[in-house]
């Protein structure tokens, strides 16, 4: 008797949550958003950001993503139960840009447009892609960099890896503008520490160490910053130090003024330009092949304006 | 795998676990039946053939973590062991270049030996599965980083390896129905253990530890070979995940795998597998594997967010445990 009543319980409740979900789907587009992990606050900031698109241009959004950056299989199930859902559009941020092309040209044969967000795939099926330009990001830490140094000097960057797109446009991006707007002022060396906080103190502590005239230090990513800043701290050290990205720990060495000040990228503004351009491609209007989604400087003065403060997460 | 149902009073552990299983078969039919109603995307074979390849790792490694649940232990390092298994497999193809056969036994093997490991510490050193084997997780999601130097090790060298898992041998036969080899694999891996269980002695004994370890030991058996037997099995089973994960995302990711073990775990659970021991079937598992699957993949093309997806899943997990209780109530 039980349990056929918890059956029916479940099955009643299954039929509510159906009934609410299509009840959506009418007229408005169907846009469905495969991000890389959903607790994030990074996420969370480009959920806000694609729903406010969502509320704007008349699209409902669903917004998933694996626990943690790690799961590409979970990524791969995901999509594939988005596309059996057959949704207007899809959005994606490959964790994994090789294993998602075969489910990309299955909604590209279906005719479902594709939208990347924050990191690219390495295919011609995305219509557009929603993401930081990290190279023009990098360059403005540099430009930070040189203005805060007096600009000549020696200076180093602690990136989180030479593999991954962001890692190398950050460190290119950074250290060329540095050679062609700075002549005065010289990268002694890149490092990574994997983007681990502890890793980069110590290749930070050691950098110090080995060049104490040295003036400035770049942290190229969440963690590689943090480290960075440990890193300074440890050895009473009074060196510039530039990050990237915003996250609790970051926001409060930049308030602090351990961190002279960081580029953060725009999450809820990546999010928004997925929808827009997704809402755009089934108005069938082109849509640009890149949308940069801005980034910003930030430091101690200006991180409580409202326009940063927008931007910045914990 | 062949018994057939039956009402809950004829007692007996044996029919009951068939009453378990029907429960269980109804819960799936009843969520197939919702979401086939609720969506007419469902039930198209495109989405059954997703659902059936989103089982297929979860499946195998709940295979593997019945083994050892039914001899009254329990084994948290499945999922880290299949990434060390891809891992290896990474090595022996892609840095050293050998030969598809040798990756498919060297994974498991390596699978087979760090089993034997965990039995070991379990039998021998007394130390209690649910410490070993969290030791043993750790230790292998370590190593795995440790080896592949903390990157996904592609397979593009080895072109017939993405076949293992996404490749369809059915689909070269019937064209309509592309059913991948994965799909094949943990059907394969289910027949085999479900032999071994109901046929073997290595199955009875599995039953006998869980049941009553006292008991086979007082009997003259040789209780540690046995139980460091189950787990060597246990271990093999997660090469052959390793295999079809890493297949299936043509690399080895060395980060994934933690958390894999509590859907497994949770897969046995949903079908009817007593976490005290000395009670369970390969088929229920199979059954737990697929509610899993059929309710994620459900839940997403009913439009749910993932905040709720997550809770229901909970609730069915402890509806489908709450029947096993009821069920044993009333025997």
């Amino acid at each position: 008797m039980f349990n056929r009543r918890t059956l029916l319980g479940a099955i009643s409740a299954l039929a509510m949550l159906t009934a609410s979900g299509s009840a959506f789907a009418q007229d408005k587009y169907d846009i469905a958003m495969i991000c890389k992990g959903f607790q994030h606050q990074f996420w969370q900031a480009v959920k806000a950001g694609a729903e406010k698109a969502g509320a704007e241009f008349g699209a409902t959004i669903t917004f998933e993503g694996p626990e943690t950056e790690s799961q590409v299989d979970r990524q791969m199930d995901m999509l594939a139960a988005a596309l059996s859902r057959g949704p207007d559009a899809i959005g994606f941020a490959a964790l994994d840009s090789q294993a998602a092309i075969p489910l990309l040209q299955q909604a590209s044969a279906a005719g479902i447009p594709i939208i990347a967000f924050d990191s690219g795939v390495d295919s011609d099926i995305p219509l557009s892609t929603a993401t930081t330009d990290n190279v023009a990001a990098a360059a403005l830490a540099a430009d930070k960099m040189a203005e805060l140094i007096g600009n000549s000097g020696k200076i180093a960057v602690v990136a989180h890896d030479q593999t991954s797109r962001t890692g190398i446009d950050r460190v290119e991006g950074f250290t060329n503008r540095i050679k062609e707007a700075h002549p005065n002022v010289e990268v002694v060396t890149v490092q990574y520490g994997a983007g681990d906080q502890l890793a980069s103190t110590e290749i930070t502590k050691s950098i110090l160490l080995a060049n104490p005239d040295l003036k400035g230090i770049f942290g190229a990513n969440e963690g590689s910053a943090i480290g960075v800043a440990n890193g300074k701290q440890e050895l009473n050290s009074n060196v510039v130090v530039i990050g990237f990205d915003s996250g609790a720990a970051q926001k409060a060495m930049v308030a602090s003024g351990l961190m002279n000040g960081s580029i953060t990228q725009n999450p809820v503004g990546i999010g928004y330009e997925t929808v827009k351009a997704a809402v755009a491609a089934l108005k069938g209007e082109t849509v640009p092949k890149i949308v940069d989604t801005g980034f910003y400087y930030y430091d101690a003065a200006n991180m409580n304006d409202p326009e940063i403060a927008a931007v910045l997460y914990d | 795998m062949t018994d057939t149902a039956a009402p809950a009073q004829n007692t007996g552990p044996r029919i009951s676990g068939a009453f378990h299983r029907l429960l269980a078969f109804s819960g799936l039919i009843a969520l197939v039946v919702v979401f086939s109603l609720a969506s007419p995307n469902f039930m198209q074979t495109q989405n059954v053939l997703a659902i059936l390849q989103a089982t297929s790792v979860n499946g195998v490694l709940a295979i593997a973590a019945t083994l050892v649940i039914i001899t009254g232990g329990i084994d948290l390092s499945v999922g880290t062991l299949m990434t060390f298994c891809a891992v290896i497999a990474g090595v022996l193809l892609t840095y050293l270049g050998l030969p598809l056969p040798v990756g498919v036994v060297g994974a498991i093997l390596a699978g087979v030996c760090c089993g034997l490991v965990s039995g070991v510490v379990v039998a021998k050193l007394k130390v209690p599965p649910f410490i070993a084997t969290l030791g043993m997780m750790l230790i292998l999601k370590g190593l795995s980083l440790v080896i592949s130097s903390t990157k996904p090790i592609y397979f593009n060298d080895t072109p017939g390896f993405t076949q293992i898992s996404s490749g369809s041998i059915v689909g070269s036969i019937f064209p309509a129905l592309p059913i991948p080899n994965g799909v094949l694999i943990l059907f394969g891996v289910a027949l085999l253990a479900a032999f071994v269980l109901t046929k073997t002695a290595l199955g009875r004994y599995t039953f006998a530890l869980g049941s009553n370890e006292e008991a086979v030991r007082l009997s003259g058996v040789n209780v540690d070979r046995w139980k460091i037997a189950v787990y060597a099995a246990a271990g093999g089973i997660c090469g052959v995940a390793g295999l079809l994960i890493a297949s299936r995302l043509n690399s080895a990711q060395p980060a994934l795998g933690q958390g894999y073990e509590l859907d497994a775990i949770a897969a046995v659970v949903i079908g009817g597998t007593s976490l005290a021991g000395g009670r369970g079937t390969i088929l229920g598992t199979l059954i737990g594997a697929l509610i899993i699957s059929v309710l994620a993949n459900g839940l997403r093309i009913l439009s749910v967010p993932q905040e709720w997806q997550t809770v229901v899943t909970g609730a069915i997990i402890i509806l489908a445990v709450y029947a096993d209780i009821l069920r044993r109530r009333s025997l």
